[in-house]
This record gives structure tokens, sequence and C-alpha cells, in this order.
């Protein structure tokens, strides 16, 4: 038996979260995460959720106690958003240097100055350094789908590594949508128990973090892009067996819409990703060879399949972020993984900063300019720049 | 003593994990053992366990180790302990 639970995208990560059983949970509130750990703390209060919740004084202080309660060895959740985000910068180092599989949500939101609580991508995009696994979810289903397989990877012994989930303030955090629920004994087979890779333990005396040398050091570094390419392979094998149990599948490294035979490939991430269907369907019906590559993990980069995608098309990038000296983070991180492996056109649009609506419409115009070659190997800001 | 695979700063017991701390000293504690009470206030709040207690209740203080941080001067009752800028090694 499956239930349909028509809900907001944070109550829905709520409802994984909460069904997901971590021991532990430390949050605080910010604006658009609010209801996310309102709704974790209403299921405290009902018994549904039976781990702790440690209501703590800042964000930097959520990560820290979601840091200590996981090297312990139990499972660890926690939600956060922008200038929250931001605040767990160091932290969030620590988590990942520390292989704690730490599994938090963040709801996209602008940074500040000025104050802005709408989507934009740049709090997420500026911690893609410190390790974090990062998927970005377009829809409330995949938002439910992604915290629960997220503690399956994050866990895994060939990854332990944090993994952060994020989707676009209000556009997902706020809107509500139907979303299936399985039943918790199914969700319990799919995700047992945590096996930590390391736990601090009374019985097993051991230091943590303490002084090491450079060259015991770089290793350490080895072995995390070592688990960040491991989980490359696993996160097909997790989708691929959450496919079979449940019947749900939202892509793996990337999601591919209608991508066959096109001379155009549109890449974009979270809400806009799934604006983009809708574009590509009107694009096809007027007769544009083009097709749709969502990218779902930013971290790891999905490179390969970027590359075997620019064999048979021209790449058009959408950025809602902004690396300011250098450009989108996307747009280029695509353009330096295709150098001297491909000789697709690459071209560029930054749209949707500040929470600037982006629709459908506006992801049309932008293929159509692209096609024209109006942003050729380069950005455009969209609506800013005339081309 | 479990050991685990994973690569991080995972360190286990071991006496002188950090090397011979004792080299980091610049104040020495003496210990004048006709004073000493064996009352071992020393040995308790000794942070680095230098100060080696023996059947008796007499104390020895483990140079070896000892990073002379003067903790042990500090908390001794009968000033049995005395701390002192270290001869310069020549």
């Amino acid at each position: 038996m499956t239930n349909v639970m028509i809900d907001t995208g944070n109550y829905i990560a709520a409802k994984a979260a909460v069904m997901a059983k971590p021991d532990v949970v430390a949050a605080y509130p910010i604006t658009p995460q609010t209801t996310l750990v309102e709704g974790i703390a209403n299921y405290h209060d009902s018994g549904e959720f039976k781990g702790d919740y440690i209501c703590v004084e800042s964000e930097h202080s959520a990560m820290a106690a979601c840091i200590g309660a996981s090297s312990t060895g139990v499972r660890t959740f926690t939600g956060t958003s922008s200038h929250g985000l931001l605040l767990m910068h160091e932290m969030l180092h620590w988590a990942a240097l520390a292989r704690l599989p730490v599994i938090m949500c963040n709801i996209n939101r602008v940074i500040g100055p000025g104050w802005n609580i709408w989507a934009d991508e740049n709090d997420s995009i500026s911690q893609r350094d410190t390790g974090w696994i990062q998927f970005y979810c377009s829809s409330n289903q995949e938002i439910f789908d992604t915290v629960i397989q997220a503690f399956k990877l994050g866990e895994h012994q060939d990854v332990s590594l944090p993994v952060m989930i994020s989707y676009n303030a209000f556009i997902l955090s706020h809107t509500s949508m139907p979303v299936y629920i399985p039943e918790q004994k199914d969700i319990d087979e799919f995700l047992p128990k945590r096996v930590p890779t390391w736990n601090l333990d009374v019985d097993n005396p051991i230091t943590f973090g303490n002084i090491i040398l450079p060259s015991e050091y770089e290793k350490v570094r080895l072995e995390m892009q070592k688990s960040q390419e491991n989980a490359k392979k696993l996160i097909p094998k997790i989708s691929k067996e959450w496919k079979k149990k449940f019947g749900r599948f939202h892509g793996d490294l990337i999601e591919y819409y209608k991508c066959d035979d096109v001379d155009y490939v549109l890449l974009s991430m979270g809400a806009i990703g799934a604006e983009s269907k809708v574009a590509i369907d009107n694009l096809q019906k007027a007769g544009v060879k083009i097709g749709l590559a969502r990218v779902r993990t930013f971290r790891p980069f999905p490179e390969e399949e970027i590359l075997e995608l620019s064999k048979k098309a021209d790449l058009i990038v959408i950025d809602r972020n902004i690396s300011v000296g250098l450009g989108g983070a996307l747009f280029n991180e695509i353009k330096g993984k295709l150098y001297g492996k491909s000789d697709a056109n690459v071209h560029g649009f930054i749209a949707g900063l500040g929470g600037k609506d982006v629709v459908f419409t506006d992801i049309e115009i932008m293929c159509k300019k692209a096609i024209k070659g109006k942003a050729k190997d380069h950005q455009v800001w969209y609506g800013l720049e005339e081309v | 003593m479990k050991k685990y695979k994973v690569a991080t700063t995972i360190s286990y017991p071991k006496k002188g994990a950090m090397g011979k701390t004792g080299t980091w000293r610049v104040f020495k504690p003496t210990l004048d053992k006709k004073k000493c009470v064996k009352c071992l206030r020393c040995w308790i709040f000794c942070p680095e366990a230098t100060i080696i207690r023996k059947k008796d209740d007499s104390v020895e203080i483990d140079y070896e180790y000892c990073k002379g941080c003067g903790i042990c001067a500090n908390v001794c009752k009968v000033k049995a302990i005395t701390i002192e800028r270290e001869a310069k090694k020549k």
C-alpha cells in the first residue's frame, strides 16, 4: 500500500527525514527552511520521530552537533538555507574531512545584502569545494526519494561522505504537490541501520581530529576524491534499486529528457530544470531538435555524461548562480571538462538570480538565442544584456 | 584494539603518540621527595600523565614527556615541587 501525501517540499522533506529514522536532528530555523524543521519537531511531538531533537543557537552549532552525534556512529539529519548554510561553512568542511555522513536539506535562497528570501543557487554552489555530495531536486517527489537515497549513499562504506539535498526556495519549499509515500517497513528494508566507518566508543578509545602531517593529509584528500568517484558508480545503483522497489526514477547524475537524435542539449538544474521540460516539449513541437539534461548532482560532477552529450550535440547551459569574477559555475565547469576532449559549442546564460522568475517561455527564448549563436562560448545575462 | 580503515585523522592510544614531548619544555619541575606527603594532587592534576604514581603513592616525574606546564608545582600544597627555567643545552 502506498499513500499519497499532498504537501509542500519542506513538509515532504521532513516526512522523508523522519522515515529514514535518524537518531539525532539538530537544527536552527531560517526562512525558507523553517517549516522543514518545524515539521520534524511536530513529528517529534507526535512520537513519530523517535530520535533526539536538539534545538541549537546557530547553524554552526547545528552542524557541530550533527558532527558530534555522527561521530558516535548514529544517523543524523539537519536542514538549512542561504546565510545559515554559509554560517556552517567551517563545519561543512569538518564533516566531510571527518568522513561523517551527515544528511542535510538546503533550500536554495539568495545571499544578502540586500535582504531577499527567494530562490538562487549561490548558497550551495559556494559550498561546492567542501567535499559534500550535492543533489539538486526539481519536484517534491524527487525531494522525498532523494532524501532517503542520500542516507544510503552517504553512509555507504565506499563513500562515507555527507550529502546535501538542495531545492529552490518557495518554488519547491512552499509549493504543495502530491507525493507517493511508501510504507515504513519498505523504507526500513531499503535503508538498514547505519554501519559507521569509524566511531567514538569508550570501550575502544581513539583520538579524532588531531595533528596530521602533510604527507598523510594529502592522502586523506585523495581518498575523499576517490570516494566522490565511488559515489558516481553508486548513485545509479541506488536509484536502480529504488526504481525496482518503488517504481520511481528521477535520473542518475543526470536526468535525460528527450535527448535522442538532437542537435542541442539544454543543461539546467533545480526548479529551472523542471521548467525546462515544458520548454523542450514546446521547442520540439516547433521542430527544434533539442533535448534536456537536468543535472542532479553537482558533486560528484557528471563529467563523463556531459562529455558523451557533447559528442552528439551542442550544449546550452543556464546557471542560477554566479562565481563573480569568473561566471556561472555549471557553464565554466562544463567548459573546463570539455577542453581538449570535445569540439562542441557551449552556449551560456545567467538567469533567475535574486529569485527572478524563470518560466518555460524564458527558457525557450534563451534556447532560440543560443541556436542563433548569440551566446556562443560565452555567457549572456538573460534579460539584462541585449542579444 | 579496534582499527578503522577509513582515511581520516584517527589516532590510537599509545605512549608518546606525539613524540618525545619533553623536548618542548622551557620550565622544568623538580620534586623534593623529603617534602612530599603523597597527597597525589600533582598526579591528579597533571594533564599529560607524566607524574608516575608508585605502589607506595610516592611520585616521580617522567621528563621524557613532561612539557613543563607547571601545574604540578602550582597545586602542590607543601611546595615539594618547584619549577625553574631549564638550563640551556650546551
